[in-house]
């Protein structure tokens, strides 16, 4: 060895280990195991109606989300259509005011409650998981209301 | 008694075309804590008999080769649930394993499973896996005098709960679980298949409580019906079935 590099200092040095019997190396402990002290349940039945409600607006966004699309990109001369005049024309009537409601309110709860999993499955640390959760429940929140409002004040004579 | 192994010997030095012995590379995952903090692969190579079990290739490297090299394995038949784990990619038990069955031709993959802190080689810190099982109160639990006689059962009823009581708590299934690999708080199949197995075992009356404990954040409904659990399962458990059979008793109790 000519040259002492920085990784030399940290690694072997002339083959000796920097570990032993008495000095063994950190083992490496999975994401938030569980102990004796992991807390117990809160007794609710909140992950349930969570888990129920993600596979009942399942099943009705289907519906909606296809027809959605179907109308809008598919039937009547396609996409070309849409403009000011087409949504002003569809949203005079309540029936496509109660399709676009519960469209968003069904699609942004299931995606939220979607993400939800998702951070509680991959976030680590307690104070991640929990900003991670403040973000998407503060968007959820303004989509849902700008959403509801435009779909209630919508005036189809704004100049 | 010698005969056998003069045959042994004559067959692997001649190497004739009968020979049931061939040679195999088994990639084994190292990690020694005294040693180094990094895990590393080390290859052996060896004469076996492909109709023998992986557990018998790692006695052979262990007793033959490398006496550091580090597993459990206690009865060594598919009961005690010591020696599960990752070969080829998949958790299964060493002991239960043969050879041939999964393609000697390339070098076999054999590692600690997943999810659990590895304290050296193939050996794991089983201690959140038995929390997890009893977190879940896995004995009888009943109410009123204990009887003069045995608690009788119907076959029928018997039957309800017959697949979940073949588990050996090896942890091979929980260990292949995605969610457990990211959150050790979720409890995981083996603990949530002990508690189906009292859960409908018409003997209990501790089931409600089972089930309002598995209706936790950390629960059943965690579960993303992967499967990895019931293909990981040594003894055939339908494990995703018998979380889904929570679940199923959860909602109908629920309503």
């Amino acid at each position: 060895m000519s040259t002492e590099t920085p990784t030399s200092a940290i690694g072997d040095v002339e083959g000796v280990s920097l570990y032993d019997v008495d000095h063994p190396a950190p083992v490496i402990e999975p994401p938030r195991k569980r102990t004796g002290k992991t807390p117990k349940g809160s007794r609710t039945n909140f992950e349930m109606y969570a888990w129920l409600f993600m596979r009942l607006s399942g099943i009705v966004l289907v519906v909606l989300v296809i027809g959605h699309l179907l109308i809008q990109l598919v039937l009547d001369g396609g996409v070309s259509k849409i403009g000011f005049a087409f949504v002003a024309g569809r949203w005079a009537s309540p029936f496509w005011q109660v399709w676009d409601l519960a469209m968003l309110w069904l699609a942004m709860l299931h995606g939220a409650n979607g993400l939800r999993t998702v951070i509680n499955d991959y976030a680590e640390r307690d104070n991640t998981r929990f900003w991670l959760k403040m973000l998407l429940y503060t968007a959820t929140v303004f989509t849902v209301l700008l959403g509801t409002l435009v779909i209630f004040t919508f005036d189809p004579n704004i100049r | 008694m010698a005969t056998p192994t003069l045959d042994k010997t004559d067959k692997a030095e001649a190497g004739f075309a009968d020979s049931p012995y061939i040679t195999a590379t088994f990639r084994i995952r190292r990690f020694n804590p005294e040693v180094s903090d990094e895990a590393q692969w080390q290859d052996f190579e060896i004469l076996i008999d492909p109709k023998e079990r992986v557990l018998d290739a790692l006695h052979k490297i262990k007793w033959e080769l490398d006496g550091t090299l580090t597993f459990r394995r206690s009865c060594a038949h598919g009961i005690c649930g010591s020696d599960a784990m990752r070969i080829n990619g998949k958790n299964r038990l060493a002991c239960k394993t043969l050879i041939k069955d999964i393609n000697p031709e390339k070098p076999i993959t054999i590692e600690a499973i997943k999810g659990l802190t590895v304290l050296k080689d193939l050996v794991v810190d089983m201690d959140p896996f038995f929390q997890a099982y009893r977190d879940v109160m896995p004995f009888l639990i009943t109410k009123g005098n204990e009887p003069t006689r045995e608690r009788l059962q119907s076959p029928e009823d018997r039957e309800r709960f017959d697949d979940t009581t073949k588990c050996i708590l090896c942890a091979a299934c929980t260990s292949s679980c995605p969610v457990f690999w990211n959150d050790g708080q979720y409890f995981g199949p083996a603990a949530i298949v002990n508690a189906h197995r009292f859960i409908f075992d018409s003997r209990d009356e501790g089931g409600e409580q089972r089930l309002e404990i598995l209706n936790d954040r950390d629960g059943v409904w965690r579960c993303r019906t992967t499967f990895n659990c019931t293909d990981a399962c040594p003894r055939g458990i339908e494990v995703t079935k018998a979380i889904q059979e929570v679940k199923r008793a959860l909602i109908t109790r629920r309503f």
